[in-house]
């Protein structure tokens, strides 16, 4: 590294690495310089001179956004003659602003008026009639109110440089110029929202939060995002049990201020109208509600009768319920319902992977590393579509450190923007194909690799071994689809497989198998959804159903149990790239139970609650951490909102598993399974339900 | 979006004179050029622009509505009367030449009239201002111009019909 650069600012001496920016060293040293169009991570423009310093021997006031520091330069932040300057830039950008602070939904957390509070810029020599433009809707996510913009290009550069999608741009000029949208009138795009939360100001606002309530009438819960298997952390706004807003403006977790619409906007599912509230047991052919301790008592006195006549029981566990949950379900059929069959819904081929792996350490990729690694291999996925979070860091990495990206893809996607090389391949065909970019992959320092379901069972020992001969290091991320799909993996959901992937005594039926077993007699689904594309071979079985909504398999149930949503949770959960973060408990809908309590007071009426232990989640994620091998990550880092990666296996597997069950359900960045379709927002959306692999043409470069 | 052969030849030989890597550098000229050629930017040639140098369509846009002298998305007419009343011009009768032309014309500021022919814009320093007052009609200036002469060009204009 060259050597560090010597300056001063407000008489203190400092040391940079060359290049860097003042603001950035005046903020390392606590000094806040004031700024609106700067912002880390994206490019500089130097629009809004509030970020005025004085530097001896230059003989006007320089910009410290794009003033890097110099040998032996000497600052000063903060001057009468600064303020000066401030003040009057805030005359200026004040000039047409409408000065709505008691309606506009910014007020209170407004970047503008915590610096007219500082400057005292109240006072306008400005006596001319303000240019006014009214405020527009651009699309059921996005408003734009232009009399509030200041000009400062934070959402014209996040939705360009950021997320690649390029849907704002700056028409007009001098005192008419303001934010368009890429059609006009409207917006196409990925309605992520994160121009929204970027803006300083009130004038971009989104139709979930806008006019609803004060952002300090909030209480706002860090947790994480419920939908994809990224595990965006999120802060919800939350006001009586109903979540306002979701965004992640404190910059914390894996994925900084990243969230996709789904993250932040499409938690409307938790006050659909249709949530279920309370439990109920067919009577007469009919769903009639009944209380809780009914509902469990008869839950439990059934199972307890199959269970003693040795009758099979199937169970089903979920993509999208908390590590303690699905270790709590799995414990419990086990050992108290004494059934192997247990299984979900797969997505990735997670256990191919850490099978061939055997134990290798460092061969998993973070969500940080795709941010770090010099190049990235993306093979059958649209990620801007389907992993929305991983997709953001590694464009970020390409922006910031120059990566490389590769893809071989089954059609156009995102990446195409900057790859370095891109192979089409058919599903399926990814392997064969790779080897048109080995020369290329071989040159690289080191690769992380990034695979969807169409890469499955030998494929996935095919692709490492393809990693392993290009003598490079290569580290993987196996896809899986939801929030909690590699917990479920990791805490045993699987017949062939006990927690921590250890090989099962003996094999109970999988999913298909129990859907097809004419004599199943019980079949317990938690948070699942098999019978939506599947039918039940066993006309009598006796079924249970906990879920939020009443699905079509939930409609098949004899009873069934409202849970609690991720958001109305304690737990963990477990990411795509195995890395495990803690949940916090946002809101309540009345009526529903966590399923880790279902669950346990199921087992209480079955005389088994001493056998379970009890059914809180602190409590089972202890023994998570004992059993599960893998899951002993330090409490500290979760404890404080951070993800720590699970160790792998330590050795092969050993257990064959038929890649036929793996099967992604292809989500967009619109769909998101059964909680997609309860989200009003994400179906009322221009671009819902989207499709994969449109590449630049889902971007809309058919304009107007 | 196909073009005319002509404009065809004359995209490539504008897109030629800048290296590849820097092919956006080409949007102004290709725009002012199709705005001549075409005697309007319509959004498909937005498009077409934009996928020629690589940008996005609301990229061509911020740069058509920067420059005044590229008209979107309001095509103007075949004439473009272009009338000074900055600080030199409005010392020596800039104005009154404004208020002249829209009552002779019945035209406003950026209207056309009905048959597309002629249209009116009332615009800052076009650097003609030792020769104050100036008009601009497309391309063409003319200096020092009183109010007959004004009447005199835009009547030539509707006879150059
Ligand atoms: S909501 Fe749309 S316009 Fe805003 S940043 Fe996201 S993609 Fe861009
Ligand atoms: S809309 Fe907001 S973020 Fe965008 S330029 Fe205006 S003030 Fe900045
Ligand atoms: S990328 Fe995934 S985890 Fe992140 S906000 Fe979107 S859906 Fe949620
Ligand atoms: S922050 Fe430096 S000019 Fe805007
Ligand atoms: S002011 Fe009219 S040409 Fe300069």
């Amino acid at each position: 590294m060259a050597d560090p650069v010597k300056l001063t600012i407000d008489g203190i001496a400092v040391e940079a690495a060359p290049g860097t920016l003042l603001i950035e060293v005046a903020r390392e040293m606590g000094k806040e310089i004031p700024a609106f169009c700067y912002y880390e991570g994206l490019t500089q423009v130097a629009a809004c001179r509030m970020c005025l310093v004085e530097i001896d021997g230059m003989p006007k006031l320089m910009t410290a956004c794009t003033q890097p520091v110099g040998e032996g330069m000497v600052v000063r932040t903060e001057t009468p003659k600064l303020a000066e300057a401030r003040k009057g830039t805030l005359e200026f950008l004040l000039t047409n602003h409408p000065l709505d602070c008691p309606v506009c939904d910014k007020g209170g957390e407004c970047e503008l008026q915590d610096m007219v509070f500082r400057y005292g810029a109240a006072e306008s020599r400005y006596v001319e009639i303000k240019h006014h433009h009214e405020e527009q809707q651009w699309s059921p996510v996005v408003y734009f109110d232009p009399a509030r913009c200041i000009l400062c290009y934070r959402c014209v550069r996040v939705c360009s440089e950021g997320m690649g999608v390029n849907a704002l741009g700056i028409v007009q000029r001098g005192a008419y110029a303001e934010i368009a949208p890429n059609h006009t009138d409207h917006l196409n795009c990925d309605e992520c929202g994160a121009c929204i939360d970027i803006c300083p100001v009130g004038a971009l606002t989104s139709d979930s939060y806008r006019y609803q309530t004060r952002p300090w009438e909030m209480n706002h819960v860090g947790t994480v995002c419920t939908h994809c298997s990224n595990g965006c952390k999120t802060t919800l706004g939350v006001r009586n049990d109903q979540i306002l807003r979701g965004n992640n403006r404190d910059r914390s977790g894996i994925n900084g201020e990243f969230l996709c619409v789904k993250g932040r906007y499409a938690f409307d599912f938790n006050e659909s109208d249709e949530r279920l509230t309370t439990p109920m047991i067919r009577k007469g052919g009919k769903l009639e509600p009944a209380s809780w301790s009914d509902a469990i008592r008869f839950v439990a006195g059934k199972f307890k009768q199959v269970a003693d006549a040795g009758r099979r029981i199937g169970v089903v566990g979920s993509a999208r319920t908390t590590n303690e949950e699905n270790y709590y379900l799995q414990k419990f059929a086990r050992q108290v319902l004494g059934t192997q069959s247990i299984d979900h819904q797969r997505s990735g081929d997670v256990v191919t992977l850490l099978d061939a792996l055997a134990g290798r350490q460092n061969a998993l990729a973070t969500v940080e590393d795709l941010y770090q690694s010099k190049a990235v291999l993306v093979i059958g996925t649209d990620l801007a579509q389907q992993h929305p979070l991983l997709h953001w860091q590694i464009r970020a990495n390409w922006r910031h450190h120059g990566a490389h990206t590769y893809s071989v893809t089954a059609g156009p996607v995102r990446e195409d923007q900057h790859t370095v090389g891109a192979v089409r391949a058919a599903e399926g065909q990814e392997i064969a194909a790779l080897e048109q970019l080995r020369a290329q992959l071989a040159a690289e320092a080191e690769l992380a690799i990034v695979f969807g379901d169409s890469v499955k069972g030998d494929a996935v020992r095919q692709l490492v071994a393809f990693g392993d001969s290009l003598g490079i290091p290569v580290k993987y991320v196996c896809l899986v689809d939801y929030v909690n799909s590699r917990g479920a993996l990791d805490m045993g959901l699987t017949p062939e497989l006990e927690p921590g992937y250890r090989a099962a005594a003996d094999r109970g039926m999988t999913l298909p198998q129990m859907l097809a077993d004419e004599h199943l007699a019980a079949l317990w689904v938690v948070n699942a959804d098999p019978l939506r594309d599947g039918a039940l071979a066993a006309k009598d079985a006796f079924v249970v159903v906990q879920d939020l909504f009443l699905t079509a398999t939930a409609q098949r149930a004899d009873v069934v149990l409202p849970s609690a949503s991720l958001y109305e949770k304690q737990g963990t959960v477990t990411n795509v790239c195995g890395e495990v973060q803690r949940l916090k408990k946002a809101a309540q809908t009345m009526g529903a139970k966590a399923d880790l309590e279902i669950i346990g007071l199921i087992a209480k009426e079955m005389g088994a609650a001493a056998k379970m232990g009890p059914w809180m989640a602190d409590k089972v994620f202890t023994e998570v951490q004992q059993v599960v091998a893998g899951y002993n990550v330090p409490l500290p880092v979760l404890a404080t909102g951070g993800a720590a990666q699970t160790a792998p296996p330590s050795a092969k597997i050993g257990v064959e598993t038929d890649p036929a069950l793996i099967r992604s359900a292809r989500d967009t960045l619109f769909t998101s399974g059964t909680l997609g379709s309860y989200s009003r927002k994400l179906d009322s959306l221009l671009e819902s339900p989207g499709s994969l692999y449109q590449g630049e043409d889902a971007l809309a470069l058919t304009a107007q | 979006m196909t073009l005319p052969p002509e404009l065809e030849q004359k995209f490539s030989e504008i897109i030629g004179k800048y290296p590849p890597q820097h092919k956006r550098s080409a949007l102004v000229p290709l725009l002012l050029y199709s705005q001549d050629a075409l005697g309007k930017i319509t959004p498909e040639l937005v498009t077409e622009v934009a996928r020629r140098v690589g940008v996005f369509p609301v990229q061509v846009e911020e740069v058509l509505t920067y420059y005044s002298m590229l008209h979107f998305p309001k095509p103007m007419g075949k004439y473009h009367v272009q009338i000074c009343t900055n600080v030199s011009c409005q010392l020596t009768g800039g104005p009154e030449l404004w208020e002249r032309a829209c009552k002779k014309l019945g035209l406003g500021h950026k209207e056309v009239s009905a048959d597309g022919l002629i249209s009116l814009e009332e615009v800052e320093c076009i650097g003609a201002c030792s020769w104050a007052p100036a008009i601009q009609i497309n391309y063409d200036f003319h200096h020092f111009v009183t109010p007959e002469k004004l009447d005199e060009l835009l009547d030539n204009l509707r006879q150059l019909q």
